[in-house]
């Protein structure tokens, strides 16, 4: 784990979410929050969690991404007027931010290296998958899709009598 | 890399999402917000596991793995009802949604 790489995922990922936080132009920030979200999966390739990194970049980028840039497309109705920009929320997530890094940097418990150990197969996460997590597993399939079958009624065009 | 330098990254992630979802009115921001945090979540699950005392055993990367799937469903909802909310409204600014207020 190089400290080289690390400083530059970190910029890119903080670098594509600021930008997605501020940009006035909604398809900008969709775009920069894929840059963030690849950031985010070159995070877990680095600490070795390389499935994860990759089940990242097919959800986020693959279809949250693109859902995103749809519903830009459908709802382009008020997309140019220049909404009024909210300061009490700066001053709230600053806020929130100096009292986290305070906490995270007077814990001394925290300031630890990395412990090696070996690489986590895709076999390993499949096995655990279908032994000890096999219930919550059957629950998000559940979830998933009862949560589709929602949001399709809920974008269904209605019937007109 | 110390466990602590990742959770500043995460924080600020966070914080960031924080500001999307509080300061914007487009509800797509909003929900952009939203994810962020949600990923900024996501790598604390990760960051924990890899740091903590019993790598060997996968258990952040099951939470990390359950929770995009969590999230990938709160975004499809959430668009589905910003889709929804423009048919009706023909808006997507959150500051005029106030039918509710008393």
């Amino acid at each position: 784990m190089s400290s080289v790489a690390f400083i530059v995922i970190a910029i890119l990922t903080l670098g594509g979410a600021l930008a997605a936080a501020t940009l006035q132009k909604l398809m900008h920030a969709a775009l920069s929050l894929v840059v963030a979200f690849v950031g985010l999966a070159a995070f877990f390739f680095l600490l070795g969690a390389e499935f994860v990194g990759l089940v990242q970049v097919f959800v986020y980028v693959g279809a949250v991404a693109v859902l995103i840039v749809f519903t830009i497309l459908l709802t382009r109705h008020d997309l140019e007027k220049p909404g009024r920009f909210n300061w009490g929320g700066v001053v709230v997530a600053i806020a929130v931010f100096a009292g986290l890094v305070w906490a995270i940097l007077r814990t001394p418990t925290l300031a630890i290296a990395a412990p090696p150990i070996e690489a986590l197969t895709v076999k390993r996460i499949g096995e655990v998958l279908m032994t000890d997590y096999v219930w919550p597993l059957q629950c998000v399939g559940v979830l998933l899709t009862a949560a589709l079958i929602g949001a399709l009624i809920l974008v269904m065009e209605e019937k007109r009598e | 890399m110390t466990l602590s330098i990742l959770l500043v990254v995460s924080a600020a992630l966070f914080c960031i999402g924080l500001l999307a979802a509080l300061s914007r009115r487009h509800a797509i921001f909003i929900l952009i917000g939203i994810e962020m945090m949600l990923a900024a979540a996501n790598l604390n699950f990760i960051a924990f596991w890899r740091f903590g005392p019993e790598p060997q055993q996968p258990t952040g990367v099951m939470v990390a793995i359950f929770s995009i799937a969590i999230a990938a469903a709160e975004a499809a909802v959430g668009l589905a009802l910003v889709i929804a909310v423009y048919r009706h409204y023909r808006t997507t600014n959150v500051d005029q949604l106030n039918q509710l207020k008393g």
